[in-house]
């Protein structure tokens, strides 16, 4: 790292100190400006009453945006209910996209031909923007006999189906908008995944399937395990993703029905941006960063472990 | 399946597949079990692209007759009728344009792709090549700031650039300098072998010649990775644009299409042209750099 340093002239040295402020100086300066900032600006906004358009100014009020977020009985069935569906989105999506999206890598991870297109196709939703793919699953979902999803269960039911309007019923609203992310995501991970498995030493197989291993034994003697860390790092970005839940909420549902998708990013957005409570609204955001703070601190302490044991 | 066999027959079963898996490893499979594969393979892909083909076909339909259960799959009287349509709702300054939407995507998206290629990776160069004091520490800084989503600072944000709202500068000021492509650039400068800016070094080169001359040119695959990644997320920008743009002469295309379809008389032919209009672009670039697209995918997975 340092070995340019006794073989550079000081006059050399100096003039590398003023270019190299020039290079990081714009970067460090939105950085500190439009992030830094920010952020810190947030923690102080949320000791703060404070409302946009109310003509107040903002007055100190402690720890108060927090007791009212976390314990107000009047406010807090709000926000736990958004965790709670967040949490039901990361436990849901979290296992089945990763299931799905290691099927298709060692189903697409064979020397056939075709297999890269088979790819394209798989990798496409992700290129789509998430906006425009709520947009067209509120149309797959639509009620009544004209939706697509709705039409396609009463043929395969042979007509026993009865139809159904997903995003409208608070039982299946939640359930719908993690099919379709689920749809979105799977390509990201399944590139990923495949990724892995290609770098997975092709010895290994050979000297499974010497020792008489099944397909079965093989995958979960030689494919887990080389995939453990993709597989980590998969698992955690999909975890944190499910957090930040929040355009096929805005879009479909509007958080509804009764409160059943909202999210905590969907309640602070509202809480800011419509109720124009700027303090409560950025002690949320200060939760939610603890949350993904915590969660990427396990991510590190996860992958440690494995460097400890190879 | 198993349990009807007779228990002789099943060992039978199982040794033929043994010695089958053996042969399979060695000559892959046979006729059937590739007819298997791909079939199951095509069924699986055609189920997944389905929501696609649903989008194209519908945009090319009459209004009327796209939501119609499965049959909105049958292509009838095609036109360009909804895209036309799309063109004359949004004509004017009530409404805004579509080429309005479609400038404010691009202006945003080639502003942030392009600018933060030249400061992050300027930035990383100087972090990982160039010795001044500070520099572990404003490393220390940018890795730490990495694991920040955006979502953690848009209400600040939100109440800091309120003054700005309604402009293209407020969409993309905040996402020009980027945490996670500085430390894309940083680890492959980093691991770039050092003789190669030695010597042009040692011939007197400043470290901007250096920069300019011996490593952009070897450094093509980070800086595709950044620009894919950076333009998949700018093209697709919704929480920012909900929150400081309502004027439809900026509003850029994902929030346009939540607006279009809320907006009574919600005609889905016309919005569904839309949304092929709108990823179109994307879908073009897609195709063409897939290579790119995937490995810098990729690339984001390995190193993150």
């Amino acid at each position: 790292m340092s070995s340019t340093a006794p073989s550079v002239p000081v006059t050399r040295l100096q003039r590398d100190t003023g270019t190299a402020l020039a290079m990081v100086g714009p970067a460090v300066l939105f950085l500190l400006a439009f992030i830094l900032v920010p952020f810190l600006y947030a923690i102080y906004l949320s000791t703060q009453n404070l409302h946009l358009g109310s003509g107040q100014p903002a007055n100190f009020v402690g720890l108060e945006q927090y007791r009212r977020i976390l314990l107000d009985p009047d406010f807090r069935g709000d926000f736990y209910r958004a965790l709670v569906n967040n949490a039901t989105f990361a436990v849901v999506v979290v296992p089945v996209q990763t299931g799905l999206a290691l099927g298709i890598a060692l189903l697409l991870n064979r020397r056939l031909r075709g297999m890269p297109i088979f790819r394209t196709f798989f990798f496409m939703p992700v290129v789509f923007p998430m906006a425009l793919v709520s947009v067209v699953w509120k149309l797959i979902y639509a009620r009544d006999d004209v939706g697509m999803l709705n039409s396609f269960l009463r043929i395969v039911s042979l007509g026993h189906w009865q139809a159904h309007d997903f995003l409208g019923d608070p039982k299946t609203a939640m359930i719908s908008i993690i099919a379709m992310s689920i749809w979105a995501g799977v390509g990201f991970q399944m590139v990923i995944l495949l990724a892995g498995l290609q770098s997975i030493s092709s010895t290994l197989y050979e000297a499974a399937s010497i020792d008489r291993a099944n397909k079965w034994q093989q995958l979960l003697n030689v494919t887990l395990p080389g995939l453990r860390n993709t597989l980590i790092f998969v698992v955690i970005v999909t975890t944190i993703f499910s957090l930040r839940l929040f355009d096929q909420v805005y879009i479909m549902t509007a958080g509804g029905p009764q409160n059943a998708t909202t999210t905590v990013m969907y309640q602070a957005v509202t809480i800011a941006f419509q109720n124009g409570n700027v303090g409560n609204a950025s002690a949320m955001t200060v939760i939610f960063f603890i949350i993904v703070l915590i969660i990427a601190l396990a991510q590190r302490r996860l992958l440690r472990e494995e460097r400890e044991i190879a | 399946m198993s349990n009807v066999v007779a228990p002789g027959l099943r060992s039978a079963t199982l040794a033929e597949e043994r010695v089958e898996s053996t042969r399979v490893a060695r000559l892959g499979p046979g006729p059937f079990r590739l007819a298997l594969n791909y079939g199951v393979l095509v069924v699986v892909t055609i189920l997944f692209i389905s929501p696609i083909l649903y989008m194209f076909i519908a945009s090319f339909k009459p209004n009327d007759k796209v939501l119609a259960g499965l049959s909105g799959f049958v292509p009838q009287s095609p036109s360009f009728n909804n895209y036309a349509d799309v063109f004359s709702r949004f004509n004017g300054v009530q409404t805004g344009t579509y080429g309005g939407f479609f400038v404010t995507s691009a202006i945003v998206s080639a502003v942030i792709v392009i600018g933060g290629l030249v400061i992050n990776s300027t930035a990383a160069y100087a972090l990982a090549r160039l010795k001044w004091p500070g520099r572990d520490l404003v490393l220390l800084g940018v890795i730490a700031l990495v694991i920040l989503p955006f979502e953690a600072i848009a209400v600040p944000l939100f109440y800091m650039l309120n003054g700005i709202r309604n402009t293209y500068f407020v969409q993309f000021l905040p996402f020009i300098a980027n945490p996670f492509s500085i430390y894309l650039f940083y680890t492959f400068f980093v691991g770039l072998p050092k003789s190669l800016e030695e010597a042009a070094r040692v011939d007197g080169a400043g470290p901007w010649r250096t920069f300019f001359y011996i490593m952009l040119p070897n450094a093509k695959p980070v800086f595709a990775t950044v620009a894919t990644l950076q333009f998949l997320a700018s093209w697709a920008a919704f929480l920012w644009p909900v929150m400081m743009v309502d004027n439809p002469q900026v509003r850029p295309l994902p929030l346009a299409i939540s607006v279009f379809q809320s907006q009574p008389p919600i005609l889905w032919g016309d919005i569904m042209a839309f949304g092929v209009m709108m990823v179109m672009p994307v879908l073009v670039v897609f195709l063409v750099f897939q290579r790119w697209f995937i490995q810098s995918v990729v690339a984001s997975g390995v190193k993150g």
